[in-house]
This record gives structure tokens, C-alpha cells and sequence, in this order.
């Protein structure tokens, strides 16, 4: 095919990648079609319901809102850099514990948006965790496992974070 | 006083083989869910997850128009561009593919593409399958399609004066009404003769929708060395009435395997999928190479055929002064859509518990079922009955307030008592078991009514508008296949099956693990944990030497999926015989090696032990290798054959045939939840904005299983139910535009429309019928949560002496209703 690529570098959850895209592949499919980093969905393509959602340089992105091109040089996190299934995050932990999910498909956007609050705020009130993911649509629970789950998991990382300090 | 009306049902009697356990081990357990390691980590491999070498994708082309003649379709532009593979317009696909198949007699016509004419608004036209989705996307806009537009009649009250060319089908006659059906179901002209009091309500629940984060999705893969097709699909009914993809394509059913993956949530809305398994497999066929095609959101809200109820009610209840009710009456008009795949089962659906918890003792339903230039309907979380309970419960509300009783009271004075079940009710359905008095008890002692009645009055004071409300509603559970079509005309009653199995198949391993084979897939359940606790408590193994797994249709059988809050009571029955069934093996071999009768054996915590005599055991692990390689140790008889496996079907536990002439429809659905919902809302009068202050949801499912999953259906659902109830509306214009066709138009609640807590109690009052006494639970809250927020916001403004007739209570119509109160 004729269609121009660009070369571009960023860092996905630590492995710095090179690759060519074209100016308009989102970087929703570079994620998951490109590096097949399944984890990240799509669920509306248009920005509101938050199943895409990454960590770019620090801050929550909708993949689906961002071209893979805008994000040359960039820190990507995606939810493959959280745990493994016998290791998990607190935050993956806490989701179990709690029932924080049923089919799972917003759940990896879900997980990264509490990971962001709970790095700028580690005791968030309820308020605050339902304000954080209130961008985040959830079909299945109706909010309040992963309000209960997010709230979990911030005591489980403090406690962590006490025990290092 | 006239005699309860009783229909010519005979119940039959119970098969129920595991009663309820007095001391369980793994059934009523928090277990963790075995599903969710993987979800949560992203390895979840949902359809969109699946990639097959070679594969291709696919777009589609949608019609702008909501009704239009398909006059030429010029696809050579778009074959030119590079990286196209096939460009295939509905006529084309038509050679080779036949419609999709339809529950609805005489059926309705439909193709997985449009053939000559679109009925409704992003119907699909035709298809493009390129190397990637860029390139497809691109190639549609290089079709020229020439349309030429049909008129439209978008109000359901109107379809029956539609003629000529606003008829959507014309084969099926001159009107767009597809059944115009008045069923009687007892006395009901006797019970209204003998009413001191009569209400009457017109009602309008608008069509909302399932919505799923996630889209249907298939992959197709037509394999030209064997002719064969595999297909993977978020799809469910696949081991039920999968074949009938294979029919529409015209090949035998051993050329078409179904691969289920897992589904982002579902709520009825992927129920079958056959359109989009067609049209992949179809698509595959064509361009020789493996197709996907994963909906976008506006292919999902205008093409996926899954809106929800769309009616129109008329309704009048029956009464004494005294409250106690006696007859329902009403016509009900039904927005089915351009066409009509499930057939009048939403219908069938609202006659299982049209009655609601209380002894009415006739019904009398006119059905009027339209199809219009709208997207089809599907099934949604209720499937027709959430909305009768929403109509049950407004006809009681506006019966309160006539005779000036309490809302909680009058629905107390009507309750089926504990001591009159198995309960028969004028349709035919049978409620199996239940304890309302005591379901309503606890929702009592948990919502502080008094409390709030104060706070309501002290709010009042200050100009604020605080609403409470309480219902009680039905759950029915576990469907059976004859609510399909007892609705259809007797006479052309179509395909009229009366089976709806599940089937599991287990085997243990030759190191005593189990292998446990589900012929129904995860749509957002928790298939896997059912199973696993359930096998533990049967088998009394541990679950983590429990593995499920799902099965195709080249190897499944007998499966009819989730649905109607049926899966974990049909899984468990099939567990059970399967169970007995390798009990009676495992008992067989462990007698031989331990030199006792398998009378006296027993099974205890995953061993085959002598009863009595604790040091006389062997392990399921140490039986299992015997009989996997040691058959020179047992006796030359068939029934020592090798291995340990089992397939087991169990059929619906309580099936009966309607009467020929449908003065009732039998036993259908008697596995009968019950819930009662209690809330208090702020209306702010002034912006038309509902917040929700307290929430307590009460759900009697029988023996509970899982609390934590219960619940979370229960919340799940209840949150499903402050959407449809508060902001979700699929909303037309008169020239079948859809206005509301983005995520940011339609309405879902987000953690900011939910109320910071949703208190649950639970009752268990078991079913005779079922193992275990399990009852299905998994349309939760949303078959209460309308009918009880509507009564609450009304209460709320019952200032402004309005009256709620209409979901979704948006602000705007609030906001009219107050208006109109001539208050502002």
C-alpha cells in the first residue's frame, strides 16, 4: 500500500520499540494490533466510555483519542504492566477481592485510572475514586465493587508504603 | 366472594434430586471468581483479541435512509483501491446466503445485508473486506448507491393505517401490525362486573438497550481444502440453534463449527448473533480468506438488532375498596422494529408473572405487536417482563392512591401467601415457591421508611422534593423453549419446540483432576465459578483440581447458554447427573480395590470411603489411575471400561404444553424469584435532576450460590435499571433518524448517577423443583428499579400532583411535568 509511514520511538510498560505507522493508525490499534498488547479494549472508538485508556507520560489517554504518531518519544503503561496472574498488582488484587469486575472489558481501563489517582492521591475518599473513574463506563457493576475494590487497594499500598519507609 | 380462579394446569411432580444441604461446604460461599486472574490482567482473549493468519477485515456500508428502495448499487470505485479484497453488496451475498433465521411465524424476512429495500437506518447495504479496517473504512465511501426513499411511519400508534409502500413487508399483509392478539386468561369480565374500584394508567416505556462496553464481534474462516467454515463469535445460543447459521448458508451443519470467546457483558444483547455470524461466514466464503468484523459503537446502536421494549400500555386494574385486587386488563402496543427475530417471546416473557407477587385473579392481554423503521428489538435484561413489573406496579400505586392506602399495605393485602404455593397463575405459569411477607419484612428493617417519611416532611419545609418508594416484584427464572411461540397465531404456530436443555461433560483425569465442559459460554457471568463450586459440592473435590472449559458445536451438544436467569439452575442440574453418574463409577472401581459393596460407600472430601470406618478410604487421584491404566486389575466386564467420563443433558426441570386454544400457556417459567426495592430520591424541581439518597434491594433467588456474584448482578442490574428508568432512551425522529446514536447522546449512568451505596439482604426460600433449591437471579435489579424510582420521584413531586407515566424520567421531562403542574 502507498500510504506514507513515520517512524516513531516510545517506551510501552519499560521495553523501549521502534516502529513505522501511518499519520492516522490510533494509537488504540498500535497497542493492540501492532505490539498486540490485548489488554487495552476499545469499546466506543469515540471517547467516552474509557475501556481504551492508557498511562501516557503519567497521565490517563484515551487510545482511541491519540494517533500512535502524537506519542513519539513518549512513556506508555498499559494494564500488561500492572501483574501477572501469579503475581498481581494490589490494584489487580484488590478487583478480585472485592468483585470489581464481572466481564472484565473496562476493567484494564479502570485499573489504569485508579492507578494514576492513587499515585497523585494514596487516601482518597470514596467521592474522590468515584470523581477519578467517573469517566470510566461500567456496564456490569454499577461502580460501587470498584469504588469498594480501589479503596482496598489504597489501603494495601499504603500499608506497603509505611512498612518500606 | 367468587372462587379463585384456577387454570387446567396439572403440575407435575418434583425431579429435584439434591435437596437443600444442611451443612455445604462450597455452595453459599463468597468463592473468589476463577475467571477473573486472567481479565484482570489483560489476557482475557475476547473476539476482538483473535487474530487467524491471513485474516482480513471487514466494514459495512449503512443505510442513511429508514426506509428506501435500493435502486443501484456501483461498487468499482471501491474495488479499485488498493488493499481492497472484496466489495459485496447485499444482492450479490444473497446468491449463495439465505435470510438469517427468525422465531417469529410467519416469519419476517431478513437478510444479514440488505437486499432491495433498507428498512431502518444503518441497515446494512453492503461490505467491504480489505487488508486492515483503514482501508475498508475508506473503500465505503467509494460506493455509489442510488436509494429511493420510501415513506415512513415512525409512530407505533399509526402502523396499522400504514399502506402501500409504508408497509415494511408486504408479504406479511397491508398493515405494518405483525399480531393484533387478545388472550384471556380467567374470569376477567366477571372480576371487573364485580370491582367497586377500576384504575387505569396509560404507560409508555421507551426502548433503551443492553449497551455492552464491548461489541459483537466474529471472526470468519472458510477453509476451501475441507469447505468447511469455523467461526468465532461473542456470541451465545451457538450449541441451541447454531445450526440454523449453517441453514442461512446454505451448507450442512458439519461445515459450520461455532467457537465461542468470551463476551465484554451481554444482558441479553448477545444472545444468538446470527446475523453477524452469517454475514462473516458469508464474507469469508467470498473473499477466500479469514474475515473479522467487530461492530463500531454506531453499528452496534443502529444495526446489531438488540434495542430493547418499545410499548405502549393501556392498563386497568380491578378492585375492592378494600384493596384487594382482582383483574388486570390492557392493550399494549409493541414497537418490535423492522423485523421481528425472537418472534412475541418479550410477550410470552410478561405472561410467566403478569400477575407480579399478588392474587390477581384474571388477566386479559390485547397484544399488539408493529413493526416500524427503527432497529430491531432483541432481548435486554428482562426480556418484556421488566416491563409488566414496571406496569404492575404503577396500576398499584395509582390503586393507593384512589382508595388513599399505603403503598407498602396495599401490596401486602395482595400477596400470594407461603402456604399457597406451587401458586398457578391465570396464564398458566406456575410460581414454584416464595416467602414475599418475609422478602418485604427485611426490606423493611433495612430502609428506615419512618426516618425518611421525617426527613421528607423537613425537606418540604425548606421547598426540597424527597421521594420514597417501595415495590415488590417478580424474578421469574430458568425460561423454558415454549414462551417463543405460544403467542403465535395457533394456527401457524411455526417451530414450536418445548426444549431447552443444558449439558455439561466431565471426566477425571488419571491424576483426579476434574475436566469440566460447558456448552454455554461467559458472557460477563461467572459460568466457571457456578461450575466449580457446584462440582466441589457435588463431587466434594477441592476447586482447584476443578478445570472448565467451553465447547464448540463440533463438540458441544445440548447447550441453550445463558438467559433469562437460567444458567446456574440448568448447570447445576446437569452437574448433578453427571456427578451421580461418575460416582457410580468411582463407587464400582473403589469397591473392587477395597473388597466392599458400593452401597456401603460414601464420598468425602474428594476420597471414596467406607461408611463408618474412616481408615477404609481411597482418593478420587488413586481410583482415577487405576481405571485410566490399570484394567488388568478389575474385572472383564463392560462396566469397568476404562477412563471416567461423562456427558449429562439436564432438560427443563418443569415443562407443560399451553392449551391448544392458549386459555392458558402452561408451565413455562416457575422458578420464581421475588424482590422488594426501597429507595429515597431528591428531585431538584427546578433542573429536573433525580438524585438517588438510599437504595435497599431484597432479593429472594432461592439457595444462593455465590453471594458476592449474586449481588453484583443485583447492583449491576439495579444500575442498568437507574439508566433505563432516568436517562437511556433510543430516541427516533419522524424520519426514523436516530438521534441518539453515541455514547455521548445515549445516556448510561456513570459512577456519579449511582448511589454510594446499594444496601442487599437476601431470603432464601429454596425451589421444590431445582437442585439445591437454586433460583435464577441474574436480571437483578433492573426488573425493579424502574418501577420503584418512578414511584419515588412521584411521591417526590406530589406537590405539583403529577403523575409518572413515561421512562426515562429525564430532567427535560421532569422539568415539563413540573411546567405543566403550572408551578415551574
Amino acid at each position: 500500500m502507498s500510504e506514507q509511514k513515520y517512524p516513531i520511538k516510545v517506551t510501552v510498560n519499560g521495553r523501549k520499540i521502534e516502529r513505522e505507522v501511518s499519520a492516522r493508525m490510533l494509537l488504540s490499534d498500535f497497542i493492540r494490533q501492532e505490539l498486540q498488547l490485548t489488554g487495552t479494549h476499545v469499546g466506543c472508538e469515540h471517547g467516552v466510555c474509557g475501556a481504551c485508556t492508557v498511562i501516557l507520560d503519567g497521565r490517563t489517554t484515551r487510545s482511541c483519542l491519540t494517533f500512535a504518531i502524537q506519542v513519539d518519544g513518549a512513556e506508555i503503561s498499559t494494564v500488561e504492566s500492572l501483574g501477572t496472574v501469579n503475581n498481581l498488582h494490589p490494584l489487580q488484587s484488590a478487583f478480585w477481592e472485592k468483585h470489581g469486575l464481572q466481564c472484565g472489558f473496562c476493567t484494564p481501563g479502570m485499573l489504569l485510572t485508579a492507578k494514576e489517582l492513587l499515585a497523585r492521591n494514596p487516601d482518597p475518599t470514596r467521592e474522590e475514586v468515584a470523581e477519578a473513574i467517573s469517566g470510566n463506563l461500567c456496564r456490569c457493576t454499577g461502580y460501587q465493587t470498584i469504588i469498594d475494590s480501589i479503596m482496598a487497594a489504597a489501603e494495601t499500598l499504603r500499608n506497603a508504603a509505611e512498612v518500606q519507609a | 366472594m367468587n372462587a379463585k380462579y384456577t387454570p387446567d394446569v396439572t403440575i407435575p411432580p418434583s425431579t429435584q434430586r439434591e435437596g437443600v444441604r444442611s451443612e455445604p461446604r462450597w455452595i453459599g460461599k463468597s468463592m473468589k471468581r476463577v475467571e477473573d486472574p486472567r481479565l484482570l490482567t489483560g489476557k482475557g482473549k475476547y473476539i476482538d483479541d483473535i487474530v487467524l493468519p491471513n485474516m482480513a477485515h471487514a466494514a459495512l456500508l449503512r443505510s442513511p435512509y429508514a426506509h428506501a428502495r435500493i435502486k443501484s448499487i456501483d461498487t468499482s470505485r471501491a474495488k479499485a483501491l488498493p488493499g481492497v479484497i472484496a466489495v459485496v453488496t447485499g444482492r450479490e451475498m444473497a446468491e449463495k446466503t439465505g435470510p438469517t433465521a427468525s422465531f417469529s411465524s410467519p416469519p419476517v424476512v431478513q437478510h444479514a445485508m440488505a437486499v432491495d429495500k433498507v428498512r431502518h437506518v444503518g441497515e446494512t447495504v453492503a461490505a467491504v473486506v480489505a487488508e486492515d479496517r483503514y482501508i475498508a473504512e475508506d473503500a465505503l465511501e467509494l460506493i455509489d448507491v442510488e436509494f429511493e426513499e420510501l415513506p415512513i411511519v415512525t409512530d407505533p400508534m399509526l402502523q396499522a393505517q400504514a399502506r402501500g409502500d409504508a408497509v415494511l413487508h408486504p408479504e406479511r399483509g397491508e398493515s405494518n401490525v405483525a399480531m393484533d392478539r387478545t388472550f384471556t386468561f380467567g374470569p376477567v369480565d366477571d372480576d371487573f362486573a364485580r370491582a367497586e374500584v377500576i384504575v387505569r394508567r396509560k404507560l409508555r416505556w421507551n426502548r433503551s438497550e443492553a449497551q455492552p462496553i464491548e461489541t459483537n464481534g466474529a471472526i470468519a474462516d472458510y477453509d476451501e481444502g475441507t469447505g468447511k467454515l469455523t467461526v468465532y463469535c461473542n456470541t451465545s445460543m451457538y450449541n441451541y440453534v447454531g445450526w440454523l447459521c449453517s441453514a442461512s448458508l446454505g451448507i450442512p451443519a458439519t461445515h459450520l463449527n461455532l467457537v465461542p470467546v468470551i463476551a465484554g457483558g451481554s444482558f441479553g444483547s448477545k444472545l444468538f448473533l446470527h446475523k453477524i455470524i452469517v454475514l462473516t461466514a458469508s464474507l469469508s466464503r467470498i473473499a477466500g480468506r479469514p474475515v473479522k468484523f467487530i461492530e463500531d459503537r454506531l453499528d452496534h446502536m443502529t444495526t446489531a438488532d438488540v434495542h430493547g421494549c418499545d410499548r405502549v400500555y393501556d392498563a386497568e386494574l380491578a378492585l375492592k375498596r378494600d384493596g384487594t385486587m382482582l383483574a388486570l386488563r390492557y392493550t399494549v402496543v409493541d414497537d418490535y422494529g423492522a423485523y421481528l427475530q425472537y418472534g412475541y417471546g418479550t410477550h410470552g416473557n410478561t405472561f410467566a408473572q403478569i400477575v407480579g407477587p399478588y392474587r390477581i385473579n384474571s388477566v386479559q392481554a390485547r397484544v399488539v405487536a408493529v413493526l416500524s423503521n427503527k432497529a430491531q428489538q432483541g432481548a435486554y435484561r428482562g426480556f418484556g417482563s421488566e416491563v409488566s413489573n414496571f406496569v404492575i406496579e404503577r396500576l398499584t400505586d395509582a390503586a393507593a392512591r384512589e382508595l388513599g392506602l399505603d403503598v407498602v399495605e396495599i401490596r401486602r393485602r395482595n400477596f400470594i401467601r407461603p402456604e399457597e404455593f406451587p401458586y398457578l397463575i391465570p396464564t398458566g405459569n406456575l410460581y414454584d415457591s416464595g416467602n414475599y411477607e418475609k422478602v418485604l419484612a427485611e426490606a423493611l428493617r433495612m430502609f428506615d421508611m419512618e426516618g425518611w417519611r421525617a426527613k421528607q416532611a423537613a425537606a418540604r419545609q425548606q421547598g426540597r422534593h424527597i421521594g420514597i418508594g417501595l415495590v415488590t416484584c417478580q424474578e421469574r427464572s430458568t425460561f423454558s423453549a415454549t414462551e417463543f411461540w405460544s403467542l403465535n397465531p395457533p394456527d401457524q404456530a411455526g417451530f414450536t419446540l418445548t426444549s431447552s436443555p443444558e449439558a455439561v461433560s466431565m471426566r477425571i483425569d488419571p491424576t483426579g483432576k476434574v475436566f469440566v465442559k460447558l456448552n454455554s459460554p461467559f458472557w460477563g457471568n461467572s459460568p466457571e465459578t457456578m461450575a466449580t463450586q457446584i462440582v466441589a459440592e457435588a463431587l466434594t473435590v477441592e476447586p482447584s483440581d476443578i478445570s472448565i472449559s467451553y465447547a464448540d458445536t463440533d463438540s458441544g451438544f445440548n447447550g441453550t447458554g445463558p438467559g433469562g436467569s437460567r444458567y446456574t439452575v440448568m448447570l447445576a442440574g446437569a452437574v448433578v447427573t453427571a456427578v451421580k453418574t461418575l460416582r457410580g463409577k468411582l463407587f464400582k472401581l473403589a469397591g473392587h480395590m477395597m473388597e466392599c459393596a458400593e452401597g456401603d460407600l460414601e464420598l468425602r472430601n474428594g476420597k471414596i470411603g467406607v461408611k463408618g470406618v474412616p481408615a477404609m478410604e481411597k482418593s478420587v487421584a488413586e481410583v482415577a489411575i487405576a481405571s485410566h491404566y490399570f484394567r488388568l486389575s478389575f474385572p472383564n466386564t463392560p462396566e469397568f471400561a476404562s477412563g471416567l467420563e461423562t456427558t449429562a443433558v439436564y432438560d427443563h426441570p418443569l415443562t407443560t404444553m399451553p392449551a391448544a386454544d392458549r386459555s392458558h400457556l402452561g408451565i413455562y417459567y416457575p422458578i420464581m424469584g421475588h424482590m422488594a426495592h426501597a429507595t429515597a430520591v431528591e428531585v431538584d424541581s427546578a433542573t429536573g435532576k433525580v438524585s438517588i439518597l438510599d437504595y435497599v434491594a431484597v432479593h429472594d433467588c432461592g439457595t444462593v450460590v455465590n453471594p458476592m456474584t449474586l449481588d453484583g448482578h443485583v447492583r449491576g442490574g439495579t444500575a442498568q435499571g437507574i439508566g433505563t428508568a432516568l436517562y437511556e432512551h433510543y430516541r427516533y425522529d419522524e424520519s426514523g433518524q436516530l438521534l441518539t446514536a453515541s455514547l455521548a447522546d445515549y445516556h448510561m449512568p456513570t459512577a456519579h448517577e449511582m448511589p454510594a451505596d446499594i444496601r442487599i439482604g437476601h431470603v432464601e426460600t429454596p425451589s421444590p423443583f431445582t437442585e439445591f433449591g437454586i433460583k435464577g437471579g441474574g436480571e437483578g435489579g433492573r426488573m425493579a428499579t424502574p418501577a420503584v424510582l418512578a414511584q419515588a420521584v412521584e411521591d417526590a413531586l406530589s406537590p405539583f400532583d403529577v403523575r409518572i407515566d413515561e421512562v426515562p424520567l429525564t430532567p427535560i421531562r421532569l422539568r415539563e411535568l413540573v411546567r405543566s403542574a403550572g408551578k415551574t
